[in-house]
C-alpha cells in the first residue's frame, strides 16, 4: 500500500494536477459565497460554508486519482501485481486525505479572513474535526469514486452517491466546528466527534472489505 | 443449487394463494380502519391514516433491510438471484417509502397546521428515501453492464451501514433545535381503545402479506426478463452460425 | 500440470458474449501464438489469463489453480498495446514502482537494471509521456519482465514498432523461451508471430476454429483464410 501511496503522492507533486485544480475550485466557490452571503450575519455560517465548498470541491476533485490509471491502462498494471486490492483503496484515500486537507487549510484560512473568524482560537479542537470529518468524507468519496469513474454519467453520479450518505459527516463536522468555534464546553462537541469517529471507522473498515468487488470485471 | 429449489417450491403457494389472502387482508384493514375502529379523541378521523403511515414505514425499512441481506449474499456467493431479490426489494422498499413521505404531511397538515417539519424521524426518511432513488438511477443507468450490479450492491450495503449513524446524527441535531411543533409519536398516547390495536395487528398483518406479494411479483419480473434476454441472445448466436455455415456452402 | 488449462471458457459482459466454449492448453516452456480477426476475442482471452477477468463461465486453471489469487498473479506478465505506465513519471520511477509492487528486493537496482538490459539506460529524467513508441514498448517489456514471470502474455506486442525494434522484440521473445518460459503472444503478424510459435491457435467468433501444432504451422495462413474468409495480413 505504502509504494501505491508513495506514487500517488508523487506523480501528484510531479503535476500538481488535483491540486491545483481543487484549490482553485475552493477558492471560487467561497468567493461565490463572499457575494452571497452578508459578512456580518455569516460569521456563525462558517463551518456550514467550509464544509459545503469542501466536499463540492472534493467531489470534483476525488475522482481525479482513479482517473490517473486510465490513462494509459495502468490501471490494470494495478490489479495484475499481487497487491491486496483494499491496499488499493487505503492508498487512494490517504491520497485524497492529503490533497483534501492542503485544501482544507487554505480554506479554513481564507474563510478567517473573510469572515473574519478567529481561527486561531482553538486549532487543536479545529484540528480534530476537520482531521475526522475529512477521513470520512474521503473514505466515502474514495470508495464511490471507484464505481463513478467507469460509468458515463461520471460527475453527476459521485454526488449523488456520496451525498446522502455523507449527512452524518456534514451534521457531526459543522455543528463541532461551531461549538469550537464559539469557545463552547469541550464535552459537548465530544459527543459530535465521537460519532464521526464511528462513522470513520464503519465507513474505512466497510470500504476495505468491498473495494475488492468493486474491481472484479 | 438451493436457491432455485427454494423459488420452485414456493411458486405456486406465491402465485396462487398470496394474492388472495393479501387481498383478503387488506379488505379486513381497509374494514377496521375505516369501519370499525372509533375515532381518536384528538385527532380526529384523519388520524386513521396512522394505521397506513406506520404500516408502511415497517414495510419500507424491511425491504431496505432486505436488500442490504441480499446485496451481501450477492456479493459474498454472485449468484443472480440475490442481485435480483435485492433489486426487487430496493423497488418494493422505494414504494412504501414514498407511501410513507406522502401520508405524512396529509397528516400533518390538519394535526399540525403544516406540511412538513424538520422531525428527526421525518427528515430520516427523506435521507433513506434519497439514498435508495440513488441506488434505483444506478440500476437504470447501465442496464448491460453486468458491474452495475456490483455497484449497487455496494451502495445498499453501505447504505444500510449508514442507516444508524445517520439517525444517531440527526436525531442529536434536531434535539438541539427545539421543535416548533412537538411531534405525536404514533403509538405513543394515542391508543385508548382496543379496538385501535387490533386495528394495527390486522392492518400489519394486511401490509406484510401486501409487501411480500410486490417482492414477489417484481422478483419475478426481473427473473422473466433476464430468461428472456438470455433466450434472445441464444437465437442470436443460432442465427448467426446458420449465416455462417449458409456462406460456408457456397 | 499445464500452465494454463482452459475448459469450456466463456465470457460474456452483459448481454454481449466474447468468447464462447474455448477449451486450450498450454504446457511449460510452450510458445502459443494466437491468431485472429478483431472481435474474435483474442484480447479477452488474455486477460482471462492474467486474471483481470473471471469467467463467467467454464473454466480457466492458471498454473493449476482456479483462483486468481495473488500468488498466481505474481507469476504473470503482460505486455499489451497499453503501456501499463504512468506517463508523468520518469522511466527508471516507473520500473522501481512496479518492482515494489511486486515485492522485489533492491528496487531502483533493479530498475537500474532492467534500463540498461532494454537499452534505456541513458534515458534520464525525461517523463514517459515524451517517449517514442518503440521506447515505450521496450520499458512495457521491461516493466512486465523484472518480477520474472513464468507466464508471459503479449497482445499485439509488434503493432506499431519500426522494424528495428520489432526485431529486438522477436529476438527478446526467442531468448525468453529458451529460458523455459511460457509465452503467449495475440497478433496479427504472421510471419513474426509463426517464426517464434510452438503451436498456433486461430480464434474466430469467440471459438477455437483451429489448433495448430508444430508441423502444420506452415498451413496456418491458408486455413485463417478459409476459416475468416479474409485475405491472411
Amino acid at each position: 500500500m505504502w509504494s501505491i501511496l508513495r506514487k500517488d503522492l508523487l506523480l501528484e507533486l510531479r503535476t500538481r494536477e488535483a491540486l491545483a485544480s481543487l484549490v482553485m475550485l475552493v477558492v471560487l466557490i467561497l468567493l461565490t459565497f463572499t457575494f452571497a452571503l452578508d459578512p456580518d450575519g455569516a460569521r456563525g455560517a462558517a463551518p456550514a460554508v467550509l464544509w459545503v465548498t469542501l466536499i463540492f470541491a472534493g467531489l470534483l476533485g476525488v475522482q481525479r486519482t482513479f482517473l490517473v490509471e486510465r490513462e494509459s491502462g495502468a490501471w490494470y498494471g494495478l490489479l495484475l501485481a499481487p497487491v491486496d486490492r483494499g491496499a488499493i483503496f487505503a492508498a487512494k484515500l490517504v491520497a485524497n486525505l492529503v490533497i483534501l486537507a492542503v485544501a482544507d487549510v487554505v480554506l479554513t484560512l481564507l474563510l478567517g479572513l473573510v469572515l473574519g473568524v478567529p481561527v486561531p482560537a482553538a486549532p487543536i479542537e479545529l484540528l480534530l474535526v476537520n482531521g475526522l470529518g475529512l477521513v470520512g468524507f474521503s473514505a466515502l468519496a474514495t470508495l464511490f469514486a471507484a464505481v463513478s469513474v467507469r460509468l458515463r454519467a461520471r460527475e453527476l453520479l459521485l454526488p449523488l452517491l456520496v451525498l446522502p450518505l455523507l449527512v452524518p459527516v456534514v451534521i457531526c463536522a459543522v455543528e463541532a466546528s461551531r461549538i469550537v468555534l464559539s469557545g463552547g464546553p469541550a464535552a459537548s462537541a465530544g459527543v459530535w466527534l465521537r460519532v464521526l469517529a464511528t462513522f470513520d471507522v464503519i465507513v474505512t473498515v466497510a470500504g476495505w472489505m468491498l473495494f475488492e468487488q468493486l474491481v472484479l470485471e | 443449487m438451493t436457491p432455485m429449489p427454494i423459488r420452485r417450491r414456493i411458486a405456486p403457494l406465491a402465485d396462487g394463494v398470496l394474492p388472495v389472502v393479501s387481498t383478503v387482508a387488506m379488505l379486513c384493514a381497509l374494514a377496521c380502519v375505516f369501519l370499525w375502529v372509533p375515532n381518536e379523541r384528538m385527532q380526529g378521523p384523519v388520524q386513521r391514516i396512522f394505521y397506513f403511515h406506520v404500516n408502511a414505514a415497517w414495510e419500507a425499512f424491511t425491504g431496505f433491510g432486505v436488500a442490504a441481506l441480499a446485496s451481501l449474499l450477492f456479493l459474498w456467493r454472485g449468484r443472480a438471484e440475490f442481485d435480483r431479490l435485492a433489486h426487487a426489494a430496493v423497488e418494493v422498499g422505494m414504494l412504501f417509502c414514498t407511501m410513507v413521505l406522502v401520508s405524512g404531511p396529509i397528516w400533518a397538515r390538519p394535526i399540525w397546521g403544516t406540511w412538513w417539519t424538520w422531525d428527526p424521524r421525518l427528515t430520516m426518511t427523506v435521507i433513506l428515501w434519497t439514498i435508495y432513488a440513488v441506488y434505483l438511477v444506478l440500476r437504470a443507468m447501465a442496464q448491460d453492464d453486468p458491474q452495475v450490479a456490483r455497484y449497487a450492491a455496494v451502495l445498499a450495503i453501505v447504505g444500510v451501514l449508514d442507516v444508524p449513524l445517520i439517525m444517531v446524527s440527526v436525531r442529536l441535531w434536531r434535539g438541539m433545535h427545539p421543535s416548533v411543533i412537538s411531534a405525536p409519536s404514533g403509538t405513543g398516547a394515542g391508543i385508548q381503545d382496543g379496538r385501535m390495536i387490533v386495528t394495527l395487528i390486522v392492518a400489519f398483518v394486511a401490509f406484510l402479506l401486501l409487501f411480500l406479494w410486490l417482492l414477489w411479483r417484481r422478483y419475478e419480473d426481473l427473473r422473466l426478463r433476464d430468461e428472456l434476454h438470455a433466450l434472445e441472445d441464444e437465437l442470436a448466436a443460432f442465427d448467426a452460425s446458420a449465416a455462417r455455415a449458409a456462406t460456408g456452402n457456397r | 500440470m499445464s500452465v494454463v488449462e482452459a475448459e469450456s471458457l466463456g465470457k460474456a459482459f452483459g448481454r454481449t458474449r466474447v468468447l464462447r466454449d474455448v477449451t486450450l492448453r498450454v504446457e511449460a516452456g510452450e510458445t502459443l501464438v494466437l491468431f485472429g480477426p478483431n472481435g474474435a476475442g483474442k484480447s479477452t482471452l488474455l486477460r482471462l489469463c492474467a486474471t483481470i477477468y473471471a469467467p463467467t463461465s467454464g473454466s480457466l486453471r492458471l498454473f493449476g489453480s482456479l483462483e486468481r489469487e495473488a500468488g498466481t498473479r505474481r507469476r504473470i506478465g503482460v505486455v499489451s498495446h497499453q503501456s501499463f505506465l504512468y506517463p508523468d513519471l520518469s522511466a527508471r520511477e516507473n520500473l522501481a514502482f512496479y518492482a515494489r509492487l511486486y515485492g522485489l528486493a533492491g528496487p531502483e537496482r533493479v530498475a537500474a537494471e532492467w534500463l540498461a538490459r532494454v537499452g534505456l539506460a541513458g534515458i534520464g529524467p525525461r517523463p514517459v509521456r515524451a517517449f517514442s513508441r518503440g521506447m515505450e514498448q521496450r520499458l512495457a517489456l521491461a516493466r512486465a519482465l523484472l518480477h520474472a514471470p513464468d507466464l508471459l502474455l503479449l497482445d499485439e506486442p509488434w503493432s506499431a514498432l519500426d522494424a528495428a525494434a520489432a526485431d529486438l522484440l522477436s529476438d527478446l521473445l526467442v531468448a525468453l523461451h529458451a529460458e523455459g518460459r511460457t509465452l503467449v503472444v495475440a497478433t496479427h503478424d504472421f510471419e513474426r508471430g509463426l517464426a517464434i510459435a510452438d503451436r498456433a491457435v486461430i480464434l474466430h467468433d469467440g471459438r477455437v476454429a483451429w489448433d495448430a501444432t508444430r508441423g502444420e504451422l506452415g498451413a496456418v495462413p491458408e486455413a485463417y483464410r478459409r476459416i475468416t474468409g479474409a485475405v491472411a495480413a
